[in-house]
């Protein structure tokens, strides 16, 4: 693959019910990802966006952010899923020798609508749908699979969550940073057991975009580029019937692929930090397996060993993750661009010192039936 | 009163009104057989791939892992064992009337003697202490049938 950089990022804060409209809070990171990367619209060849309709309560919502992605006059073009697959497709359009550089955007606007009767849309209308099944409901199943096969204990998902929600004290775009223990994650109500409330991410509000740049027109941009090394995603099967839920097999294909391309031999000795869509606390367990940072069933002592805190010799979501701040959709780009910023040495109190390889995962799908794994580094994969 | 550059002294909410957009679904052969299975037969119906041998419930056309058409039906019957469970104890708006569903309610995957895949249903069962994964259960069917997941009334332990 030629070399391809990441020259510009940009988030909103992630908060609850956002008083601007969805075209404004993307203009706004639009705004904000050219000024990032000390460029101007007129720099930028092709557009990919971000979009959901049922989330906008709009169809082909893609259409009425046309001036606000910077689409008005040029090839745009956009994605239903998270903004890593978003991101997947401007690196491709970037790659393709048409487009020099691409803006990929992301928002959400979720909080208008009904979230949960839309994450329950989500399931087959003949069978899970009728039955009521959720976004919680179905992630707790998926949890028992995964739990009850390797002892993994409802403490040890707490510790995720307790980690995380303190990390978000360092990130000032975090919705919910919390000074949280053990006994308070284990005390909180029961949703749908094994899940508790603090094990949730929020539901949040917010923006992400980010510049992507062929090596020629890196040298345009005012920030040190952070290159692309290897990516890759894959898809499992949508019923979760027919899933294996105590793995997560998408992830490990993804995470192959992606390490190859990168040359990651060994990535529990080789990634600095990591940034993971954890939607959910036992997610995070179940994605460092994926990941390849432990064996199968060792997650649960990784993260009691406190190798993922941000002492350890793996930090695991320093901005605090997606449990601090979930904007569906976005928070895989958000993924992204912290891994730009301590890429880059800017990510303030939550930086890991010293990072010079990142990797940034972000799902789409019931459970995550998608994942898409990025790594990225601070110098170029070919010389430039 | 002085105005300032993008504020508003009221920030407005407008709402997108009740109006509802209702589909009708075809089911299409594989799904009307499952359904018709549980309405005429009172039993569960799966399908095998003729290619790798696995059998899916519920049926569907194609398998995934070798894109080849199933035509194999196969009857599961009416028992397996619990591949895992939750009790959901948040209230939620049930998506078939829009009334309040009752909890605790206990949703599970049941995995059929002589299937790959597992069928997603409801436990009768709210006592989160006695369900265990691997415990084997039946399903339930109502007297009155309309062809429809809901034919099947809850699982019980057997």
């Amino acid at each position: 693959m030629d070399n391809v950089a990441i020259i510009g990022v940009a988030q909103t804060k992630y908060e609850k019910g956002k008083t601007k409209n969805y075209a404004e809070l993307v203009y706004e990171v639009s705004r904000m990802a050219l000024d990032d990367a000390g460029l101007e619209l007129a720099d930028i060849d092709n557009v990919v966006t971000t979009t959901n309709d049922f989330y906008d309560g709009r169809t082909i919502a893609c259409m009425a952010i046309a001036e606000a992605a910077g689409s008005y006059g040029r090839d745009a073009t956009n994605v239903e899923g998270d903004g890593t697959l978003s991101a997947f497709y401007g690196l491709m359009r970037t790659l393709s020798d048409v487009y020099g550089t691409t803006l990929v955007t992301t928002h959400c606007k979720v909080s208008e609508g009904a979230p949960r009767k839309i994450f329950n849309q989500m399931f087959d209308p003949i069978y899970d749908r009728r039955l009521g099944m959720d976004a919680i409901s179905s992630s707790a199943l998926q949890a028992r699979a995964y739990m009850d096969r390797y002892g993994i204990t409802q403490e040890q998902c707490a510790r995720v969550s307790v980690k995380n929600h303190g990390n978000a004290r360092n990130n000032p775009y975090a919705h919910v940073p919390l000074d949280i223990t053990v006994e308070d994650v284990m005390k909180s109500p029961v949703l749908a057991d094994p899940i508790k409330r603090l094990d949730v991410a929020p539901v949040s509000d917010g923006a992400c975009a980010i510049i992507l740049a062929k090596e020629d027109r890196v040298k345009n941009g005012r920030r040190k580029p952070v290159w692309v090394k290897g990516v890759a995603h894959c898809t499992d099967a949508y019923r979760l019937g027919e899933r294996d839920l105590s793995r997560a097999g998408a992830l490990e294909e993804a995470a192959r692929k992606a390490y190859a391309m990168a040359g990651v031999k060994d990535p529990s000795k080789e990634i600095d930090v990591a940034e993971v869509y954890d939607a959910f606390s036992y997610m995070e367990l179940l994605w460092y397996e994926g990941l390849g940072f432990c064996g199968a069933g060792e997650s649960g002592r990784l993260i009691d060993s406190g190798v993922t805190g941000m002492a350890g010799a793996l930090p695991v979501n320093p901005s605090g993750g997606v449990l601090s701040a979930h904007a569906v959709q976005v928070a895989g780009l958000a993924r992204i661009a912290e891994c730009v910023l301590q890429l880059r040495g800017e990510a303030g109190r939550r930086q890991v010192p010293g990072a010079k390889l990142a990797l940034a995962h972000g799902i789409t799908g019931i459970c995550a039936q998608t994942h898409c794994v990025w790594v990225l580094s601070d110098t170029p994969a070919k010389e430039v | 009163m002085e105005e300032k550059p993008n504020q508003a002294t009221e920030l407005l909410e407008l709402s997108s009104g009740k109006a509802e957009h209702v589909y009708y679904w075809h089911c299409g052969y594989y799904t009307s057989r499952f359904l018709l299975g549980l309405r005429d037969q009172t039993t569960i119906l799966g399908v095998r791939c003729s290619a790798c041998g696995r059998v899916y419930v519920p049926p569907r056309e194609v398998c995934g892992r070798c894109f080849k058409t199933m035509n194999e039906w196969v009857d599961l019957g009416t028992e397996g064992t619990i591949y895992a469970f939750t009790v959901v104890k948040l209230p939620y708006v049930d998506p078939n009337t829009g009334l309040p569903i009752k909890v605790p309610r206990t949703d599970i995957y049941v995995q059929f003697d002589g299937a790959d895949t597992r069928l997603m249903h409801w436990l009768d069962e709210g006592d989160e202490t006695k369900i265990k994964v691997g415990a084997r259960v039946k399903a339930v069917f109502k007297k009155e049938r309309r062809g429809t997941i809901h034919d099947i009334e809850y699982f019980t332990q057997v």
